[in-house]
């Protein structure tokens, strides 16, 4: 069986701590009263460690109405910090535990609560289908996702998306795919008539295009810097 | 319920007015009593196409800002019954036309017509969002020729976004293809766009091929509308054009360049 009574672990504990500046009761109890009550469920009975690192020299604070003041917002003082050596005796006489100072002492309570963890993930957009042509003049955006169009995309007509760009008809406008900047975007068409075709900013004109499957059914991507046209299938 | 056709084509000159003449004629000989709307503020047309110049009186605007009731300012066609025309002001600009009053009109009209045909100004602003807003069909006019082709095809991207059927999230406009000034012979010599190229970019049904005819002058200038010349072969190609429009399905007349015989092309005549 096992016999050991307890066992001894050192952890991190995230503990709220108060930074003294000075001490002046009245002043004290009154900023301690408006922090509190921007979020009273926070500090209820919540420990507190009065860091004295940044008290000012001179100051000599009377330490038993200060915790008892913090007592009063339901606040339970468990040490004091950095404690100046001629303040040491005074600390001493209220019973609590001193804390050496720590390298670190210069997080803010207040953007201690608020700081909250981002975390990026990949979303997965669904594709963006228009089963309509888009004419002249339309814009068609596919924002962090594919475009797939059903429809022809007339002359004067733009199409853009963040990833691939699918044109089940025929491409007399403009197509531009990857536009944030994906150099593994395609364009795949079923007739490349187009005005102009782009990936991640690489573009080609129709003037170049006439020289490679025009009219004819075609599959666009990026080869090191240059677009390179191929036949579908 | 009337239904509200718009005739809109983007590029001016292609005979919008002229074929908002010839189909609001066209849907009054075939019983359906019309009224044809002329939304070309500022440049009043459609009263002269339909020979009815001298009897305007009261106007469009002067409807919308209720200075004149319906009845005063509708002018009965003389060619044909149950056909009226709203003139358009000379003195004023788009900006008269509110969406409100506009609506306000068409719907006072919707209960006594079954047809009707707003004849659109050229371009993409307010005159010609005005005249598609409410329309529940559109005829879009179109020469085979690539620029009329391209302002086509944005009136049609207009269309989709920008009418009321779009803003609701009704069922779209239907969308019916014109194409008018078609000269065959000079679509063989590769001169003008086909039939085929058109429908193909624009990708909407055929409604009708009005061929080039000199008629067509001849009738815009006395002011009676094409449809009425019944010898013509434009005012035939528009009689078809209707009679789809009411839904009979009939072959496309004109499409193709006829041979000349020997003395005509002796005699070079035509």
């Amino acid at each position: 069986m096992n016999d050991v009574s307890f066992q001894l672990k050192g952890s991190a504990v995230s503990i709220v701590v108060l930074e003294l500046y000075q001490f002046e009761a009245a002043t004290f109890a009154q900023q301690l009263r408006d922090k509190v009550l921007q979020a009273p469920q926070f500090f209820q009975q919540s420990p507190v460690v009065i860091s004295l690192d940044r008290l000012s020299d001179h100051a000599t604070p009377d330490f038993c109405n200060l915790l008892n003041i913090c007592r009063e917002f339901n606040l339970q003082p468990l040490a004091f910090r950095s404690v100046p050596e001629h303040l040491a005796a005074q600390v001493q006489t209220t019973g609590l535990a001193v804390i050496p100072a720590t390298q670190r002492s210069d997080s803010e309570l207040g953007r201690e609560v608020v700081k909250t963890v981002v975390e990026e993930k990949l979303v997965r957009r669904p594709s963006k289908v228009i089963s309509r042509p888009v004419r002249s003049g339309q814009q068609v955006y596919a924002e962090g996702a594919d475009l797939v169009v059903l429809a022809p995309v007339s002359e004067g007509a733009e199409v853009l998306a963040d990833g691939d760009i699918h044109i089940y008809s025929t491409l007399r406008g403009r197509a531009l795919a990857g536009v944030q900047g994906d150099i593994k975007a395609n364009i795949f068409c079923q007739n490349l008539s187009a005005e102009l075709v782009a990936i991640a900013g690489n573009f080609i004109l129709s003037d170049a295009l006439q020289k490679e499957r025009w009219q004819q059914s075609a599959h666009i991507r990026l080869v090191g810097d240059s677009l390179h046209v191929s036949a579908l299938s | 319920m009337a239904k509200i056709i718009v005739v809109t084509s983007g590029k001016g000159g292609v005979g919008k007015t002229t074929t908002s003449a010839a189909m609001g004629t066209g849907l009054a000989l075939n019983g359906f009593k019309t009224v044809v709307i002329d939304f070309d503020v500022g440049l009043r047309n459609l009263d002269l196409i339909m020979g009815c110049e001298r009897r305007v009186v009261y106007d469009f605007v002067n409807v919308i800002k209720q200075e004149a009731n319906l009845s005063q300012a509708l002018i009965k066609d003389k060619h044909t019954d149950n056909l009226f025309v709203l003139p358009a002001s000379q003195t004023r600009d788009k900006d008269a036309l509110t969406k409100e009053g506009v609506g306000a009109v068409l719907e006072e009209l919707s209960e006594t017509f079954d047809y009707i045909v707003c004849d659109s100004p050229a371009g993409i602003e307010k005159g010609a969002q005005m005249a598609l807003y409410y329309a529940d069909i559109a005829i879009v006019t179109t020469n085979p020729e690539v620029s009329s082709v391209r302002d086509s095809d944005r009136i049609l991207g207009i269309l989709q976004s920008k009418s009321r059927r779009a803003e609701n999230g009704d069922e779209p406009v239907v969308e019916h293809l014109l194409l008018n000034r078609y000269n065959p012979e000079r679509v063989d010599a590769g001169e003008m766009l086909s039939v085929e190229d058109v429908e193909e970019i624009l990708a909407i049904p055929l409604l009708g091929v009005i061929p080039e005819d000199e008629a067509v002058l001849k009738a815009s200038n006395s002011g009676t509308p094409i449809i009425l010349d019944k010898e013509s072969h434009a005012g035939q190609a528009c009689a078809d054009a209707v009679q789809r429009l009411l839904g009979k399905e009939l072959e496309h007349r004109f499409l193709h360049a006829q041979k000349k015989g020997f003395f005509q092309r002796l005699l070079g005549g035509k």
